[in-house]
């Protein structure tokens, strides 16, 4: 009867199973790790200091020296995309890490407490809601204060909605199911059930939401350091490198543009493809 | 339903919008006092020592309490008066809406355009699943999510005005050639045609080209999304099998019963795609320079003009929450499924 003993790799295998079914999936998350690699790694590995200025060798278009060109001040645009990776990326993850948290936080309350805990929750969450969310970030900005900080605070504030939405829902349909009760009659306070019992279960279908905010996270960001907000101009990040270029275009020098702007790209479309495969992972009806 | 009963309907969904609109004039109020600067210091300049500096507390009301504060805020609000631009002088509200029409014109181009898009290939993609339409659509779908607007501009630029030519330069709504036409509505390419000059009109066209197909990209992919979802969805239902086993044509099916049917959550997500749309618009001003709402925010953002970003804010937000309310009343009128209090 070994086939019904659980198997402690089951998960591992499922994740094999997804990854070989779907070369997307598979692609996806070579990609992923490559992006968090040269996250970690990329500043040592670059070939050029992405602050060194070369006025002598500004704006030149790609070649076997500098792979993605040079920008106005001669610096290498190959380095600054790939130093860029790490500051992109610590943006994004602490913005959505802190919207994670905090909204798991006030969805779980909302959903297990309900009545007045849940009305005034959904009404401050129905007026974040009513915002643009993109201007509602910048007035957050622009209110707190122009730093990397603000952008993070600000890209999790209008982000935490959906998280709590999700959160709720999750917990409110498992506040009074046959475990929650067991739980309860063995003894366990409401916070403990809560934290051990509903959440945990609650967590699959956030962490698809987790991925795909990902990448809406990252646009967001860079949209806002785009205009001009967060990050200033002698460090390197793809919002603003696009930025920079912008005052290039229309004279031909497309490559300021185009790489911090594919890069950017890619870690968004990363990000998108990756929740389509989480989402094939946790999703019970993809099992065998 | 009763005409009595679609009036209260209609009435209740009006007195639901009371309490948002209000979370947001308090939400804009709290985000200018909110400042870790003291806007008065700010305002007095440089030179400006401890006497100066209280004057013009005292003179911009800072020193009193804040409930005062947001009361006076409010009155003022409601005589319209979102207070004066530290950068050009002028009241906000008047800024505003010299501007507003640029913005608005430059999103509606768009949405139409990705509407006429999106719709047909939504419905072709869920008509003909797995057809190379389907992966088009979901190719588009996906791609379309992950497209940073200003990104896309600028590549469109590139392209259409530094390769080919085609398109003018990404500077505001004209060639300098042309006088803008005559304000009526504020929309150039209506304006032009009332005032029947048919070049300033050629000349508006061509400069709202290029912003709005960029914008249209960026909204396209949830319309299709929800297009396909919902006329799957449609398509799968019993009464559709009924219209089909009763011999309708295929087009009286796919037209009448199931677009319509559709069409409802397609309309929904419209709302959701304009307050993409609002924010998205920010950028795309930028790049081409539009002169818009949105470009006048990133300005009065750069000089820490906060009385112009906060008006900005609030008015982006009145307007998706109108939009949201005229969605909801059409819906309202048009379903007799929708019922009070729903």
């Amino acid at each position: 009867m070994d086939t019904l003993a659980p198997r402690p790799n089951t998960l591992g295998r499922h994740f094999l199973y997804v990854l070989s079914s779907n070369p997307v999936t598979a692609i996806a998350f070579a990609l992923f790790t490559l992006i968090v690699l040269t996250g970690i790694f990329g500043p040592l590995l670059v070939p050029y200091d992405p602050l060194a200025t070369h006025s002598a060798r500004a704006l030149e278009p790609p070649s076997w020296d500098h792979w993605f060109g040079t920008d106005h001040l001669g610096r290498d645009v190959f380095s600054r995309v790939v130093v860029a990776t790490r500051l992109d990326l610590l943006i994004s993850v602490a913005a959505v890490s802190l919207s994670f948290v905090f909204g798991s936080l006030l969805g779980a309350m909302a959903g297990f407490f309900g009545g007045w805990t849940d009305r005034i929750i959904g009404r401050v969450l129905d007026t974040v809601m009513a915002f643009p969310l993109f201007v509602l970030a910048m007035g957050i900005v622009a209110a707190a204060g122009n730093t990397i900080e603000n952008i993070i605070i600000a890209t999790a504030i209008i982000n935490l909605p959906f998280y709590a939405r999700m959160v709720r829902a999750e917990v409110n349909i498992r506040r009074n199911a046959g475990f929650v009760q067991a739980a309860r009659l063995s003894g366990n306070s409401d916070l403990r059930v809560l934290a051990t019992q509903i959440f945990p279960n609650a967590l699959p279908p956030i962490m698809v939401q987790l991925s795909l905010n990902m990448g809406w996270a990252i646009l967001n960001a860079a949209g806002l350091s785009f205009i001009g907000l967060g990050v200033s101009p002698p460090t390197p990040e793809w919002g603003i490198m696009v930025a920079e270029g912008a005052n290039f275009i229309v004279s031909g020098e497309w490559w300021l543009t185009l790489f911090p702007g594919m890069a950017l790209m890619l870690a968004v479309f990363t990000f998108n493809l990756l929740g389509d495969g989480l989402r094939d992972l946790v999703d019970p009806q993809r099992r065998t | 339903m009763q005409l009595t009963q679609r009036l209260g309907a209609i009435g209740y969904r009006l007195l639901q919008a009371v309490p948002v609109v209000f979370g947001i004039i308090v939400i804009t109020f709290m985000l200018t006092r909110a400042l870790p600067g003291d806007p008065a210091v700010y305002f007095a300049g440089p030179a400006a020592d401890e006497r100066s500096i209280a004057e013009i507390r005292a003179q911009l009301g800072l020193d009193r309490p804040l409930p005062v504060q947001f009361w006076s805020y409010l009155s003022d609000l409601v005589r319209g008066d979102l207070g004066t631009s530290i950068s050009t002088g002028q009241p906000v509200t008047h800024e505003l809406m010299t501007r507003l029409p640029a913005s608005l014109e430059l999103t509606l181009v768009a949405l139409l355009f990705s509407v006429l898009i999106a719709v047909p290939l939504g419905v072709l993609a869920a008509t003909r699943p797995d057809t190379w339409i389907d992966h088009l659509c979901r190719f588009i779908v996906t791609a379309g999510v992950s497209l940073p607007t200003f990104f896309t501009g600028l590549l469109l630029v590139y392209v259409f005005y530094f390769l080919l030519g085609w398109a003018p330069p990404p500077m505001g709504r004209l060639d300098i050639l042309y006088l803008s036409p005559e304000r009526v509505t504020g929309f150039y390419l209506i304006d032009a045609l009332i005032a029947g000059e048919y070049a300033t009109w050629r000349s508006a066209a061509a400069h709202l080209v290029l912003p709005a197909l960029t914008l249209g990209l960026f909204t396209l992919a949830p319309i299709a999304r929800m297009t396909r979802a919902a006329m799957l969805q449609v398509l799968a239902s019993d009464f559709i099998r009924t219209a089909r086993s009763a011999g309708l044509n295929r087009r009286k099916i796919l037209l009448s019963y199931a677009f319509r049917n559709a069409l409802l959550p397609v309309i929904t997500t419209l709302g959701m795609v304009f307050s993409f749309a609002l924010g998205a618009n920010v950028l795309v001003e930028k790049v081409f320079a539009w002169p818009g709402i949105g470009s006048y925010a990133v300005e009065a953002l750069v000089v820490s003009d906060y009385a112009a970003v906060q008006g900005f804010v609030l008015a982006m937000a009145l307007l998706f929450v109108t939009l949201n309310l005229v969605i909801d009343l059409t819906y309202t009128l048009i379903d007799p499924r929708v019922r009070l209090g729903d």
